[in-house]
């Protein structure tokens, strides 16, 4: 394997750690109107993602930042085509940080509702527009000679790409159902499983119409292997719900996840960015790539740092490993709306 | 306006909000790991009470540090796209170094100092805290590592056949003579700021605290603010020292910058500095200098008063032209020469407060005197709009560059702004600037709010105590000591 595939192979998994990660917690904040009947309940579905969350969200800054280091041309034509949709995603993301971090600084009802609808907003968002933009890919774009993305966005909402959209909500919704359920105790995890369990045979449709569609149009031979892993997994998941055995449903999820994004890297390559206009102005990871010194700088710096940061983020886990209950939430120690003092 | 115009305010709001929350980031972390350390090591409940105290104040700003830096990740693709092509392969591994390195090890052990409390052993939280702190400071040399390459390019060569900049020496790049001025130049900024912003708070609730029955409010923060006073000294120390290297690096490296700074128009030998010019400075000629000092230019530029010679705006005009082809090569000549005074002017407001702030504390004072309460909130703004006038003057003084060709580097690395926007219609750059202008704008004030809230609030009675939280029921699970 050369130097380029095997960027292309860290870009895949900065981005499955990313949609690994941050879809359960995509999962806890679409799922506030659904888990959140009252505030304590609200406070309980944050806090499972409390400690954890901003760290998860690292994975797309530093996405981001290899995609740059390494694809500059991947990095250039794809942020500047998608241009609105990335803007929408920053816009629901900014909305998240804020609402999420202030949250409980104000001891307010309409305070909090406005924050709940940032969260909501910014888990929602995020989670159908990633899953349109990486169909896209998948799918090709319109890139002209000068490797400029000329679709519009009209052309960005074809059915596969909503398809793609939908698979990625439910995926996470899901997700973060299952994580719910891993991370409480009580009613919160009762209904959890109640939620996730009423999920899983629209997942199962979706999921399955979208990986078997991705893989007869744009797949290989040998990524059946990852379509058999995402439909067997999902299997999986069906059953562990049913048998109320939690960890091992998020296992299942998120092989699933892994599996149907890793099929959406592995129907790209070698291309990164597809043109539907001619063949020949697609984007590949041979004429999109840095040079080789920067490809060897960048990958000593990422053989040592990855394994540290998987470690400490792993011990982050680990440490917040308890699940929690409607009883564990301290009351708010927020400042009252409006009084001076 | 065209897309350009569009995008070049869009990134200079963008970054200038960032940067309004960033510095009280970079220097607040190490100062709360200070405090939080003075509370493990003597075991006084008051250094506890100051650590929640600030660290509630710390962690509602970072909220929007964290918000408002997401986006600039992206924005160099989405509308500087020509840029990221040419300088990709240089300017990205910076910018994943800062990933990869420090934003993954400020956010996750943040993560763990805020909600460890209690649960992690007393030396391992105070271990989070400080991990943070270096973090943030580590993010700040790769991005200012990767801003030096724009204004000096170094450790790359130009490859004519895909006509980009290639990184040709990771260590020539991280150890550019910019960065390793501009670095501690901005760190002793962000210093400046965290400490002239906690002993303005600290400074006000000494003489506030007095009228509180138990005067416990101004014994609790007297240490606090006479730290913080010490700060804003050393940081102030290094503040000068550091801006005087980096001022000669760029009377050497980019004097177009320097010499529009003076609003010097033509080459001088031994000119004078300049400290008050009226004039509409839309040409050079339209600039007439009222104050000037004799000697201290020749001495800012090389390190002596006389015997200097200095190239004038008019000369340097010329000069680009016959070198680059024909073109405007002058920045904003009002707004560098002004940015310049108020970056040095406004960080008086900082030495201003230390100086009163050590005399009406000394001997075991504290302050009682009203106008102390009231300079020390005046002076809290200062370092951010100085920090903000620094960073105009760097960015705009090197326009129309988007990469300042280095004198001595490789020639072909440079380009203008023009050549390195991408190419979009302006409604579409005109939706993104009005969608992120208004809603910064939005939170910025809630962000004002909710600091002034706290601030006013004082130091929570919930955190009187460093003892673990009680369960509501005896028989029950122990709560969280917080939760969001």
């Amino acid at each position: 394997m050369g130097i380029q595939e095997a960027w292309f192979v860290v870009i895949a998994v900065l981005f499955l750690g990313y949609f690994v990660l941050e879809g359960f917690d995509f999962g806890v904040g679409m799922l506030f109107p659904v888990l959140g009947r009252t505030d304590t309940r609200r406070r309980v579905l944050l806090n499972t993602i409390g400690p954890v969350w901003d760290g998860n969200e690292v994975w797309l800054i530093t996405a981001g930042g290899a995609l740059f280091a390494a694809f500059p041309e991947w990095y250039a034509t794809m942020f500047a085509g998608f241009y609105l949709p990335l803007l929408l995603i920053l816009v629901a993301l900014i909305l998240r940080v804020c609402a999420i971090e202030w949250r409980g600084k104000i001891d307010d009802p309409t305070w909090r509702r406005r924050c709940d609808l940032g969260i909501m907003i910014g888990s929602w968002v995020p989670a159908i527009v990633w899953g349109v933009a990486f169909a896209n890919l998948v799918r090709g774009v319109a890139i002209d000679a000068d490797k400029q993305m000329t679709s519009s966005l009209f052309d960005l909402f074809g059915p596969y790409a909503l398809l793609g959209g939908m698979t990625f909500a439910l995926a996470f919704a899901l997700h973060g159902a299952v994580f719910i359920a891993l991370k409480t105790s009580g009613e919160v995890h009762a209904d959890a499983m109640k939620v996730a369990q009423r999920l899983t045979l629209p997942t199962l449709a979706v999921i399955g119409v979208f990986v078997i569609w991705t893989q007869t149009a744009y797949g290989k031979t040998w990524t059946w292997a990852l379509v058999a892993a995402v439909l067997a997994a999902l299997l999986g998941v069906i059953a562990t719900i049913r048998a109320n055995r939690e960890g091992w449903a998020f296992t299942f999820n998120a092989i699933v996840i892994l599996g149907f994004i890793g099929l959406l890297f592995a129907s790209l390559f070698p291309n990164v960015m597809p043109s539907t206009t001619a063949a020949e102005y697609g984007l590949t990871i041979y004429n999109a790539s840095s040079s080789p010194y920067t490809l060897k700088v960048m990958s000593w710096a990422a053989a040592f740092s990855a394994p540290v940061v998987l470690l400490y983020q792993g011990w982050t886990y680990w440490v917040f490993r308890q699940r929690i209950s409607t009883e564990q939430i301290p009351p708010s120690i927020g400042l009252k709306l409006g009084s001076g003092k | 306006m065209d897309a350009l115009d569009i995008s070049r305010w869009q990134f200079g709001i963008t970054t200038v909000y960032h940067f309004i929350f960033v510095p009280l980031t970079i220097g607040l972390a190490p100062l709360i790991a200070v405090m939080q350390t003075a509370w493990v090591v003597t075991g006084k409940d008051h250094w506890y009470r100051l650590t929640k105290f600030f660290g509630k104040l710390f962690l509602i700003n970072f909220a929007l540090g964290v918000a408002t830096g997401i986006v600039q990740e992206f924005q160099f693709g989405m509308n500087w796209s020509e840029y990221s092509r040419f300088v990709g392969d240089v300017f990205g591994a910076p910018l994943a170094l800062e990933g990869l390195v420090a934003f993954f090890l400020e956010s996750t052990f943040l993560g763990l100092w805020i909600f460890g409390w209690h649960r992690l052993p007393k030396l391992v939280h105070l271990a989070t805290i400080w991990l943070v702190a270096i973090g943030v400071n580590a993010s700040a040399y790769f991005i200012i590592a990767a801003n030096s390459f724009m204004q000096h390019p170094v450790g790359a060569r130009y490859n004519p056949e895909t006509g980009r900049a290639e990184l040709t020496s990771i260590w020539e790049l991280l150890t550019n003579n910019t960065a390793l001025a501009a670095f501690p130049h901005a760190v002793a900024g962000a210093f400046l700021t965290a400490g002239t912003f906690v002993a303005g708070v600290a400074g006000w609730w000494m003489v506030r605290g007095l009228k509180h029955p138990d005067g416990e409010g101004a014994t609790m923060f007297r240490p606090v603010a006479r730290l913080a006073m010490g700060v804003i000294v050393v940081a102030g120390g290094a503040l000068i020292y550091t801006g005087d290297v980096q001022g000669k690096l760029m009377f050497e490296q980019q004097p177009m910058k320097m010499a529009s700074a003076e609003s010097l128009c033509h080459s001088e030998t031994d000119p004078n500095f300049s400290v008050l010019t009226v004039g509409t400075h839309n040409n050079c000629d339209s600039v007439t200098h009222l104050i000037e000092v004799p000697g201290v230019l020749s001495w800012l530029a090389e390190g002596k008063f006389s015997g200097v010679d200095l190239k004038g705006v008019n000369e340097l005009q010329q000069e680009y032209s016959e070198k680059y082809g024909p073109g405007d090569y002058r920045p904003n000549l009002f707004v560098t020469y002004w940015s310049f005074r108020m970056m040095i002017g406004l960080s008086a407001g900082s030495f201003l407060l230390a100086l009163a702030g050590l005399w009406v504390t000394r001997g075991g004072r504290v302050p009682h005197q009203r106008w102390f309460g009231w300079l020390s909130l005046a002076a809290i703004p200062t370092p951010f709009l100085a920090n903000s006038a620094g960073w105009v003057f760097t960015e705009m003084g090197r326009q129309p560059w988007v990469v300042a060709p280095n004198p001595t580097g490789v020639d072909q690395i440079r380009l203008t702004v023009s050549q390195g926007v991408s190419g979009h219609s302006s409604a579409t750059v005109i939706a993104s600037l009005v969608t992120f202008t208004v809603i910064y704008a939005g939170l910025a004030v809630v962000w004002f709010t909710l600091i002034k809230r706290y601030v006013a609030a004082g130091p929570s009675e919930h955190d009187k105590h460093p003892g673990a939280p009680e369960p509501a029921d005896p028989d029950g699970p122990k709560q969280l000591s917080f939760a969001y």
